[in-house]
């Protein structure tokens, strides 16, 4: 049986994203996905997908969707609320962290996330076509799934109903490993680096952020320029000015500004909730330490999943499923 | 190699002088001495080859630039400090590789309306176009967008810095110089590139997943004036 559903309204760059595109970087193409894959993989759990499963990213604005053809089950996890609305036009509060059934002629209205993103999952993941090996949303290179009025999104088949806790990050500096052109920079760059807090500037997105910190980084005597080299998503570019630009999920494959540190994988989830305004402190660490804090970081997501529980009406929405089963029996689609 | 004493001591020599960054702990930079474009690509094919022989397990892919590789990695499964000898020993060794070059002859159109930048840097446009069309010039990275190929060198009159300003909005097909190379702009986005003029050349196909970009380094471009006209039907 073949599940979708209805977008009646695309929200405000909503995409759908996965973990990624890899693979491509030789061709330029960058890894897009999500910004924080482990809040994705969360909304995932509640259903019982995997965590590669693709979602909606939510980023300032929120969809409303519709189920048309069948019952289909949805999970939200981030700091976003959102209404069910009945066929009858009644509306009735959605919480996330918990798995609801939506049932023929509901629609989910999602409100924007209150802080940093949000992922909206739906059982089985969603089944866009994938391009490149990948459901990821990278917009500049037309790749990936877009949320058009009216269009709707292919989900599958019924999973689990969950349950959980919030899971929250910490609102400690961002780790990073200095270089790979911290030689470009005199040690007191690399101490105004963590000395200062930065401003997170209007013009970030999903490609980077930029940042303006009282007291620029400047270069050495090596200069901000660089024979262009790799580089990766958290990786904190200084062009000239002294105004770094951290990269993000969406960020160019190659870059020619030097380099002057790099966030580490585990902290990297956390750079894609700021928001234009807010402000972000960085902490140098070792490699020891990342290695550490991405261990920690697996281990409290593991420990968040085994936390997992029924959700609450668990048993009557799998009622509704069921009652999907039998009519796709009757209709005799698929 | 043995018998070969001039050659290990190259060989060793070459691989002191190889720098191997980290780019944070999802992946690394090998750094070669100098700019060489054949040994770059080279040693991004030796890397793929240890990648598929399983030499660095949870290694991602090899990414060449203008004088480094960057091998990528899955930080939770791969252990790069144990790999730094063998990705030293490999930079060293690494036969050059001589691509397939292909030759393409891409249009461009250089009318006033996509040439914004053409009359600030160009002393006379005429000759600069005519400069621009006589040589070829060779790919040698792709990068920063799908498809976006590095091209070089340019002839002198054709040079021109950066803009000191880069633009929010670069159109998609754009042509353009900086320092001594020229790039088409796939798609639009910002950039801080002097635009010359416009290619309806397409550049990357989704729909071609094991080459999706149609330049590859290496390959040999010459750049063809089409008028205004020949631009709309195209």
């Amino acid at each position: 049986m073949s599940l979708s559903l209805e977008i009646t309204d695309p929200g405000m760059a909503v995409a759908v994203q996965d973990l990624g595109r890899f693979g491509l970087r030789r061709f330029g193409v960058p890894v897009a996905g999500a910004l924080d894959p482990t809040l994705l993989a969360c909304a995932n759990a509640l259903l019982g997908n995997p965590p590669e499963a693709a979602g909606l990213e939510l980023l300032v604005g929120g969809p409303a969707l519709k189920a048309t053809e069948g019952s289909v089950a949805i999970a939200l996890a981030g700091e976003v609320s959102a209404q069910r609305i009945g066929a009858d036009g009644a509306a009735s509060p959605v919480k996330p962290w918990t798995a609801l059934v939506l049932a023929v002629g509901e629609t989910l209205r999602v409100g924007p996330p209150r802080k940093g993103i949000a992922y909206l999952a739906v059982s089985g993941g969603i089944q866009s076509e994938p391009m490149l090996g990948s459901r990821a949303t990278y917009r500049r290179a037309r790749l990936g799934g877009f949320l058009e009025k009216g269009g709707s999104l292919p989900c599958a088949g019924p999973g689990a109903l969950h349950q959980g806790k919030d899971w929250t990050w910490e609102n400690a500096p961002i780790r990073v490993l200095p270089g790979p052109q911290d030689d470009h920079f005199p040690e007191a760059s690399l101490e105004a680096l963590e000395r200062q807090s930065f401003q997170v500037g209007p013009a970030s997105d999903r490609m980077g952020l930029r940042l303006s910190g009282q007291a620029p980084l400047s270069h050495n005597d090596k200069g901000a320029e660089i024979a262009t080299d790799g580089v990766v998503p958290g990786v904190i570019q200084v062009p000239g000015d002294g105004q770094p630009i951290v990269l993000l999920a969406d960020g160019q494959t190659t870059g020619g500004y030097a380099k002057i540190a790099t966030v580490i994988a585990a902290d990297l989830p956390r750079l894609g909730h700021l928001r234009p305004g807010e402000t972000v402190r960085f902490k140098r660490v070792t490699r020891e330490e990342a290695r550490k804090a991405l261990k920690e970081r697996q281990a409290a997501f593991a420990r968040w999943r085994a936390g997992l529980t029924g959700a609450a009406g668990a048993i009557d929405q799998a009622a509704l499923y069921r009652a999907n089963l039998i009519s796709g029996a009757v209709s005799g689609q698929e | 190699m043995a018998g070969h004493p001039g050659r290990t001591a190259q060989i060793s020599e070459l691989a002191e002088r190889v720098k191997l960054l980290w780019l944070g702990d999802q992946a690394i930079t090998l750094e070669l001495p100098e700019e060489n474009a054949e040994r770059v690509l080279g040693l991004a094919a030796a890397l793929d080859r240890k990648i598929a022989e399983g030499a660095f397990p949870g290694a991602g892919e090899a990414v060449p630039a203008i004088r480094s590789v960057t091998l990528h990695y899955d930080p939770l499964s791969a252990d790069p400090e144990s790999w730094l000898d063998d990705l030293r020993a490999l930079a060293a060794e690494a036969p050059t590789a001589r691509p397939q070059a292909r030759d393409f002859t891409l249009p461009v159109c250089f009318d006033a309306d996509f040439a914004p930048d053409l009359a600030d840097i160009a002393k006379n446009p005429k000759d600069f176009i005519e400069a621009l069309t006589a040589e070829t010039v060779t790919v040698k990275m792709l990068g920063f967008l799908p498809g976006f190929a590095y091209l070089g060198d340019v002839p002198e009159p054709c040079r021109a810095p950066r803009r000191k300003t880069p633009r929010s909005t670069v159109p998609a097909g754009s042509v353009a110089v900086a320092g001594a190379m020229c790039a088409a702009y796939p798609w639009t986005s910002p950039g801080g590139w002097n635009l010359i003029g416009r290619t309806p050349a397409k550049l990357f196909d989704p729909a071609n997943p094991e080459r999706p970009a149609l330049l590859a380094p290496g390959d040999k471009v010459r750049w063809k004036a089409v008028s205004r006209a020949e631009f709309d039907r195209s």
